[in-house]
């Protein structure tokens, strides 16, 4: 193994030993959360919220509830490890380490893709009594699981390389995270919505995210699995050529 | 030491500025492989924003830097694994414990297995073997300063930098620390110093740059810095009643413990005439004592008195 391996291999080592240290804030806590949405919704909703034919509203909310959980997940993930080496400022270690923009971009974003893969696993594995969940096109599934993890990823490395203290990583938690991946179709289907909002659903990445891992499960969704797949694949690209810009040039990295 | 054409570490036309702030004017001189260096300067000279450009932390605005002939910004991986730096800031990672963090540290740096070893030794010899599995959290300020320098060194580093490492730290961790990095000196590592005790550099450091408003004042062996100025210090405790005559007033450069110190050049003002002057005035001493300039009297002769 080469030494750029042996370094991309550690700063991935130590990003997962780094949530796998406090599990319980990192992957518990957000299954439990998710787990009361299930039974709170389920319960007010079943029966009242028009779904797919011959699919339960419990069934379709799942799949909604760990994608908006993955998402949530892998943002948290890189943009808190960045905000809290800038903040406590033990990120000189790696600023002056022979990694470069691809091993800290790699490993970030791996290590992300770990604890997201771990909370959808602990969710799919805790409400297998409540919800037997069909599993019709694996591939897209996972596909569309990988995709979005690594999308909020990158967007919480872009986060977390552009703030400067917690309040800039809690700004864009609560104005752009959470309200967009309420509003992507988690708890309805977007045909149910009037024109303007279902038209306004289109233009939202973590609907695609969502619709297409549904699809996944139910092998049916509100948009084709190739426009999500497409949408995704979309902004993971945009996201990455921005932040591989802001890593290669050291913005707001270095001073 | 024998010395090598390639140097440790050379700087060529570094400039740096923070909007109308020039921190850095043209930085310009090298630094020789298996020397003791030492980079002095009063605040804000700009010895800090050298040693970042140097570690990658800083980007310049103009110049470049080679450690051990690689370029630290088009051949930056070659040239950091070179180099190993001690930070100025107590800095640390709290989700880690100490020996963790040196084995994740030794990695970034693409050492396997085979360093650990040697952490193991640098625990020892820093007296943290004890510490190896507490936390980083739980450590003293003293002991996470010595966690900093075992970071720096766990890849092995010919070229080492110590930004003011014995800053607010005991008698006993300077005395552990100077010993190892002698130590590693005696063995071929190149070791860059900044501090603000010149009496440690003084001793440690076979050749001294004097950073000022961002530009070098000088650069020069210890002891040519020494020699640089002909004179010497003449320290009277003078009788009570006894009055320094008017002719050597101009000469008084301290007043120390109510003694009178003359600063007197070697060639003008000869001790044995000052003190025939004194007789002659007939002024009673009390005591009398010399000593040679030290660094911190050529400090404050370049730099214009400020703090180191």
């Amino acid at each position: 193994m080469s030494p750029d391996q042996i370094g991309f291999q550690t700063l991935l080592k130590k990003e997962v030993m780094r949530f796998w240290s406090v599990l319980g804030q990192t992957v518990t806590a957000p299954v439990i959360t998710a787990l009361l949405y299930l039974l709170v919704f389920a319960q007010a909703m079943q029966g009242r919220a028009s779904v797919y034919p011959g699919v339960s509203y419990t069934e379709f909310l799942l799949p909604g509830l760990i994608m908006m959980t993955v998402i949530q997940n892998a943002f948290a993930n890189t943009s808190s490890s960045l905000i809290q080496s800038k903040v406590m400022g033990n990120l000189v270690f790696l600023q002056m380490a022979p990694l470069g923009p691809w091993e800290w971009f790699g490993a970030y974003v791996t290590a992300a893709l770990v604890r997201t893969t771990l909370v959808a696993s602990a969710m799919l594995l805790v409400t297998i009594p409540f919800v037997q969940l069909p599993i019709n096109a694996p591939l897209a599934l996972l596909a569309m699981f990988l995709v979005s993890s690594a999308s909020l990823a990158v967007l919480g490395l872009i986060a977390g390389i552009v703030s400067q203290k917690f309040d800039h990583i809690a700004a864009f938690t609560n104005f752009f995270i959470t309200p967009l991946s309420f509003l992507s179709g988690v708890f309805y289907s977007v045909h149910a919505l009037p024109a303007f909002w279902y038209q306004a659903s289109h233009l939202n990445p973590f609907f695609y995210m969502i619709d297409g891992f549904r699809y996944g499960f139910f092998g049916q969704a509100d948009v084709p699995l190739l426009q999500s797949l497409l949408w995704s694949l979309g902004f993971l690209l945009v996201a990455s050529t921005v932040c591989m810009w802001m890593l290669k040039t050291g913005y707001k990295l270095k001073k | 030491m024998p010395s090598s054409p390639l140097p440790a570490v050379a700087i060529a036309g570094v400039r740096k500025s923070y909007g109308k702030l020039q921190a850095l004017r043209g930085i310009d001189f090298s630094i020789r492989q298996g020397e003791f260096f030492g980079l002095l300067g009063p605040n804000g000279a700009g010895k800090s924003t050298l040693i970042s450009i140097i570690a990658g932390l800083v980007a310049a605005d103009a110049g470049s830097i080679s450690v051990m002939g690689h370029d630290t910004v088009k051949d930056f991986r070659a040239a950091r694994r070179k180099l190993g730096v001690v930070p100025q800031e107590l800095v640390f990672d709290p989700f880690f414990k100490v020996r963790d963090m040196l084995r994740i540290q030794a990695g970034y740096y693409g050492c396997g297995k085979e360093s650990w070893p040697w952490i193991d030794e640098m625990l020892e010899r820093l007296d943290l073997a004890d510490k190896a599995n507490s936390p980083m959290r739980a450590l003293s300020g003293g002991m996470k300063r010595r966690v900093l320098v075992a970071q720096a060194l766990v890849h092995k580093p010919p070229v080492v930098i110590l930004d003011e490492p014995t800053a607010g730290v005991d008698v006993e961790l300077r005395r552990t620390l100077w010993a190892f990095m002698t130590d590693l000196h005696r063995k071929g590592t190149t070791v860059v110093l900044t501090t603000h005790y010149l009496e440690e550099a003084q001793e440690l450091c076979e050749r001294i740059a004097i950073l000022d408003h961002g530009q070098v004042q000088v650069i020069e062996t210890t002891q040519q810095l020494l020699a640089r100025h002909p004179f010497r210090f003449l320290r009277l405790k003078l009788a009570a009643g006894s009055v320094l005559p008017e002719s050597l007033r101009a000469l008084v450069s301290g007043e120390p413990n109510g003694a009178v110190e003359l600063k007197l050049e070697t060639a003008r003002h000869p001790i044995a005439s000052v003190l025939e002057t004194l007789r002659a005035a007939g002024v009673v001493i009390e005591d009398v004592h010399t000593r040679d300039p030290d660094l911190e009297d050529i400090f404050v002769e370049l730099t214009g008195g400020d703090d180191a």
